[in-house]
C-alpha cells in the first residue's frame, strides 16, 4: 500500500492537470505583453522633426559590446547632429548603457521585441532607421 | 475455397490499414495528452486541433537523409527495424475485434484468425520483436546503442518471465490459449475481477516488455540519449517508432481480450451485436490512454530498480498468484 498511494496521487496530479487550461501563449496570434521597462529594439528620439542627438559620442564610449558608432557633423548655424549613427543590433546585448549614459535622452530602448530580417546587413541599423523605429 | 480466401485478404487489408492509421494517430494522441498534462497545447499547428501532423511527420521521414553508419554491420542494420515492426504488426492477426456480423448473406467473423494457441503465438512474437531493438542497437556499433541493446536484453528476461507466469493463471481460470475462447469465457466476471493481481502485474510487465515509460530503459533519453534507435534515422527510424506505438496497441487489445472481457459488458449486462465492437474499441482507448497518462506521470525507473522489481516482486507475486488460482480452481472443480 505505501508503495502504491504515492503512485495514485501522481496520476491524481497529472489528470488534474490535464483537465486544466493550457497557459501557453499561441505566438504569433497571441502576443504577450512586454514589462513597461522591457529593453528592445533601439530609437533615435526627435523633437520637432529634428533628432535630438547630439552626436557626443557618450554613448559610443559607454557601449560594452562596443556596437555603436557615431560621426558628428555641425550644421551651418553651429549645432551638432550625427552624421552617421550605426546600431549593429545583432551584437548588442541590451543592456540600456546607452539611454543611460545619454545626456540628452536621444536614444531609447523600445519595447519591440519582434524584429528579423535575411541579412546581417539590415541589422546594421543606421541613422534613419534607427529614428524610424 | 475461393471466397474464403478473398474474404481473409480483405479483413487482413482492412485490418492493418486500420492499424496503421490508429499507429499514427496515437502519436498525435500521445503528444497532445502529453501536452495537457504539463499544461501545453501539444502539437495544434498542423491542419484542425494538428489533426493532420502525422502526415507531415510521415513526410518529414521520407525526406530525410537515410544514413548508415560506416562501421555498422550493414545486413543487421538494415534488417533490425524490419524485425522490429514486422512482429508487432503480426500480433493483431489473432485479436478478436468482436463478435461476427452478416454481410451479403456471409457470417464475418471480426478478426484474421482464431488459433487455438493465440497466446502462444503473441508471447513467441512479443520476443521476436524485442531482437529487433537488440540487434539494432548492436549492428549499429555505438556505445550508447549497445548499452541500450544490452538493457533490453537483461529487461527483456526478467519481464517475459513474469509476464509468462501471469499468463498462467488466466489460462487456469479460462481453460483454453485461444483469445475468442477466453472473451467468452467473461461474459459475467471479467477476468481483471477473477484475477485483480494478474490483471496488476500483466499491466506492469506488458508496460516493460514493449519498453514503455517508466520502464523505457532501453532508449533512455536522458542518459543513452536514445539507445538503440540512436543511428538510425529516416524511414528506418519512423519503422523503430511506428512499431513502438503498434506494441502499444496491440497490448491494449491483448488485455482487454484478456482482462476486461473483450467485447462483454460487465457483470453479464447483455451487450447488443451493434455495441460489440464500439465496446472493445472504447476499452482500447481507455487503456491507450491509460498509457499515456502513466507516461505523463511516472518517472524512469533505475537500473537496478527494474531489475529488483522484476525478479524480486512481480515473480514471486505471480507464482504465488499461480498457487492461489489452482487452489481455488481445483476446490472449485
Amino acid at each position: 500500500m505505501a508503495v502504491i498511494t504515492p503512485l495514485l496521487k501522481g496520476l491524481a496530479f497529472t489528470l488534474k492537470r490535464f483537465f486544466s487550461k493550457p497557459i501557453t501563449y499561441q505566438y504569433p496570434e497571441q502576443k504577450r505583453e512586454p514589462s513597461e521597462r522591457w529593453r528592445g529594439l533601439h530609437r533615435l528620439k526627435t523633437e520637432n522633426g529634428q533628432l535630438k542627438c547630439v552626436a557626443c559620442g557618450l554613448c559610443e564610449a559607454v557601449c560594452p559590446a562596443k556596437v555603436i558608432t557615431v560621426e558628428a557633423k555641425e550644421t551651418p548655424d553651429g549645432r551638432r547632429f550625427p552624421n552617421r549613427f550605426v546600431v549593429e543590433v545583432t551584437r548588442c546585448i541590451f543592456c540600456g548603457y546607452c539611454q543611460e549614459a545619454c545626456p540628452k535622452d536621444a536614444i531609447e530602448l523600445t519595447p519591440n521585441y519582434e524584429f528579423c530580417g535575411y541579412t546581417r546587413e539590415e541589422f546594421h541599423m543606421t541613422r534613419d532607421v534607427l529614428a524610424r523605429n | 475455397m475461393l471466397d474464403f480466401l478473398i474474404e481473409s485478404i480483405l479483413k487482413v487489408l482492412v485490418v492493418f490499414g486500420v492499424l496503421l492509421f490508429v499507429v499514427a494517430y496515437t502519436t498525435w494522441l500521445e503528444r497532445r495528452v502529453l501536452g495537457r498534462i504539463q499544461v501545453r497545447h501539444g502539437p495544434n499547428r498542423v491542419g484542425p486541433q494538428g489533426l493532420l501532423q502525422p502526415l507531415a511527420d510521415g513526410l518529414k521521414g521520407f525526406f530525410k537523409e537515410d544514413i548508415v553508419p560506416v562501421n555498422a554491420d550493414k545486413i543487421v542494420y538494415v534488417l533490425a527495424p524490419v524485425l522490429s515492426i514486422v512482429p508487432a504488426l503480426m500480433i493483431v492477426a489473432v485479436i478478436p475485434f468482436g463478435d461476427s456480423f452478416r454481410l451479403f448473406g456471409r457470417e464475418i467473423t471480426m478478426r484474421i484468425t482464431d488459433v487455438n494457441v493465440a497466446l502462444l503465438y503473441i508471447l513467441g512474437l512479443a520476443g521476436l520483436g524485442e531482437y529487433g531493438v537488440m540487434l539494432g542497437g548492436w549492428a549499429s556499433n555505438n556505445r550508447y546503442g549497445l548499452l541500450g541493446s544490452l538493457r533490453t536484453a537483461a529487461q527483456m528476461i526478467s519481464y517475459e518471465l513474469a509476464l509468462g507466469l501471469t499468463l498462467i493463471s488466466v489460462i487456469m481460470v479460462s481453460g483454453s490459449l485461444s483469445l475468442v475462447e477466453i472473451v467468452n469465457t467473461q461474459t459475467v466476471w471479467w477476468n481483471a475481477f477473477k484475477q485483480p493481481l494478474a490483471f496488476f502485474l500483466f499491466l506492469i510487465c506488458g508496460l516493460a516488455e514493449i519498453n514503455r515509460t517508466p520502464f523505457d530503459m532501453p532508449e533512455a533519453e536522458a542518459e543513452l540519449a536514445c539507445g538503440f534507435n540512436i543511428e538510425y534515422s529516416s524511414m528506418k527510424f519512423a519503422m523503430f517508432f511506428m512499431a513502438e506505438y503498434a506494441h502499444l496497441i496491440s497490448l491494449a487489445m491483448i488485455i482487454t481480450c484478456l482482462f476486461l472481457g473483450g467485447w462483454y459488458l460487465p457483470f453479464g449486462i447483455p451487450t447488443p451485436g451493434l455495441l460489440k465492437f464500439p465496446v472493445f474499441l472504447a476499452k482500447v482507448f481507455v487503456l491507450v490512454f491509460f498509457f499515456i497518462w502513466e507516461r505523463g506521470t511516472f518517472p524512469r525507473l533505475r537500473y537496478d530498480q527494474i531489475m529488483r522489481l522484476g525478479w524480486k516482486w512481480l515473480m514471486p507475486l505471480a507464482l504465488a498468484n499461480i498457487f492461489v488460482t489452482g487452489v481455488v480452481v481445483t476446490a472449485v472443480a
